[in-house]
């Protein structure tokens, strides 16, 4: 049969249009993945910055001792001052020197006693920017995992379906929140 | 905030994940934020308000067992419809992991969408089979909450990554007050009232599964062998699944009038009962992660006394909102039931402490807590979209 090529013709051509179609849903998945990172960085970031601005809140507002303020002003200064490099150790500081001020005996106690609801209102604050920077990292972390995963996977090492997009690094720190 | 949750089994069927959608969007709403749940329905079941449904499910089996679920065009439809209309700044997706609504919710939405995983599940080989397509629609989920550890070691296992937890809430308010059950004098006699009379010398309570050996009634049981003999009016008041004659047998003869098996009670005979016992033991031999039991207890205001296990210790705060004995010792356990019984203002101190360290398991905790994932997913204000076709 004079026909057979053209079976041929249409029996690769639908195979190249499936593994097209195949590679660019990995794709897409992949740079979905990568937007998640960005995204989750973001949030990450904007935890951290409204967590040092809680604790420099806390640290002027004249509740506390003048020498437990400047533990705190320095840490929330460090962490928000900190290169790139040591980041993550400042933020851990913060997070210690947030839990040695705050788990004082009796200092939750005072603070709200203190003031027309003004120390309540800065607890509420550094509570719940201490519990988002938690939340914040542990997504971001499970982002970057699965981003790492699948940067791993075969097809991803040999097409170039990564772009130039740099292989995210986890964000490690010490963010256990002080007891509010 | 705009809220759209999804339940992955139908409402009207009683189960723990649906409870907990229930309790967290009416929690959510009491906080003035708007919420839409879908949920797989049957066609003539009234729904709350909050809520619309996505057709019935299919009792299909699943994984083991016959499971009630929602998939299918017609479903896929209605739930890519309601993200459309819904305009919601985060999708809470419950149990994506099933082959239900919020795997479908997953498929069909785009932006910050939040997963809570109530089960642990064990790694099937479909599971494996499926993954690619499993894994696409579960790695958009941006911010993954457990609520347990068990829940959240096992996702962590089969899935990498990492999850936040935030625990069930229990509606602390249902237990708060209830009458006794009649029959009993109850724990508090009203004010005024007369001094008990004979025949009350004071009650222990149990609630759990009786034919389950972890759940620890045989301590309990031996420990009432000791007790009863010691104080002629002590009563006891067990309630739970579990075969009623079996228990009554593993009593002795002269003891078995004051022990009183209920069997298994109805929600609001469950609140009663908490209010009829003068001491609420809770004799686990382990295996427990969480102590539902025993927060609802406390909730009621009851005096607990519990076996020492790591998540016992947690609830009560050390022996703080609640009496520990060493886990399967009987005789502690009757001395340290002894002591309570003799020692009312001790029982109000702890029955105080107790209503007092289970308000962070309230559902308004929670929900603080929840709508800080919302927050923290949400940051970019860019809300929940209808996602392409084959994404």
């Amino acid at each position: 049969m004079s026909y057979d090529w053209i079976i041929d013709v249409l029996f690769w051509v639908a195979v190249a249009f499936l593994v097209a179609v195949y590679v660019s849903w990995r794709a897409t998945r992949l740079d979905r993945l990568h937007v998640r990172v960005e995204t989750a960085r973001a949030a990450l970031d904007a935890a951290l910055v409204r967590r040092a601005a809680a604790a420099l809140e806390l640290a002027a507002s004249r509740l506390l001792d003048p020498a437990a303020s400047l533990v705190l002003a320095t840490a929330a200064h460090e962490a928000r001052t900190a290169d790139a490099d040591n980041r993550e150790f400042a933020e851990s500081d913060l997070s210690r020197a947030l839990r040695a001020v705050v788990d004082q005996p009796e200092f939750v106690g005072t603070l709200t006693a203190h003031g027309a609801g003004e120390g309540e209102a800065v607890l509420d604050e550094l509570s719940s920017s201490a519990a988002k920077v938690a939340y914040a990292r542990r997504f971001y972390n499970d982002a970057v995992s699965q981003a790492r995963i699948a940067r791993r996977k075969p097809l991803i090492r040999i097409l170039p379906l990564a772009g130039r997009a740099p292989l995210p690094d986890f964000f490690e720190i010490d963010d256990d929140p002080p007891g509010i | 905030m705009r809220v759209g949750i999804v339940c992955p089994y139908t409402w009207n069927v009683p189960g723990g994940v649906q409870q907990h959608i229930g309790d967290l969007a009416e929690a959510l709403i009491a906080l003035g934020h708007d919420v839409s749940v879908i949920t797989p329905a049957d066609d003539d079941a009234r729904l709350p308000p909050y809520a619309v449904s996505a057709g019935r499910a299919v009792p299909v089996p699943y994984n083991g067992s016959v499971a009630r679920l929602a998939f299918g065009f017609l479903s896929a439809g209605r739930v890519r419809r309601w993200i459309h209309e819904g305009g919601f700044d985060v999708l809470h997706v419950h149990e994506p992991a099933a082959p239900s609504l919020g795997l479908l919710a997953c498929w069909a939405a785009d932006g910050p969408i939040v997963g809570t995983f109530h089960a642990s599940f064990v790694k099937s080989r479909a599971l494996s089979v499926m993954s690619p397509i499993l894994g696409s629609a579960l790695e958009k989920i941006t911010g993954r909450i457990a609520v347990s550890e068990a829940a959240r070691t096992s996702l962590v296992d089969h899935l990498g990554g990492d999850a936040v937890l935030v625990p069930n809430g229990v509606a602390t308010e249902r237990y708060a007050m209830a009458d006794p059950l009649p029959g009993w004098p109850g724990r508090v006699p009203a004010a005024g009232a007369e001094p008990r009379g004979h025949g009350d010398g004071g009650t222990l309570g149990f609630l759990g599964r009786m034919d389950e050996p972890r759940k620890g009634l045989d301590v309990l049981l031996r420990a009432f062998e000791i007790l009863g003999r010691r104080r002629p009016d002590l009563r006891l008041l067990l309630a739970g699944p579990g075969d009623a004659d079996d228990v009554a047998a593993r009593v002795s003869p002269d003891l078995r009038d004051r022990v009183v098996i209920l069997g298994m009670v109805s929600e609001a005979d469950k609140v009663r009962a908490y209010h009829s016992v003068d001491v609420f033991v809770a004799p686990n031999l382990g295996g427990e992660s969480f102590g539902i039991v025993l927060v609802e207890a406390m909730s009621a205001g009851a005096p607990i006394l519990a076996s020492d296990i790591e998540a016992f210790d947690r609830v009560l705060l050390g022996g703080r909102a609640g009496a520990l004995f060493p886990v399967g010792d009987h005789e502690a356990l009757a001395s340290a039931a002894a002591a309570l019984l003799d020692d009312p203002a001790r029982r109000k101190q702890l029955s105080a402490e107790a209503r007092a360290a289970v308000r962070v398991y309230d559902w308004s905790a929670v929900a603080r807590d929840v709508l800080r994932v919302y927050e923290t997913v949400a940051l970019s204000g860019a809300g929940v979209v209808e996602s392409g076709l084959g994404a």
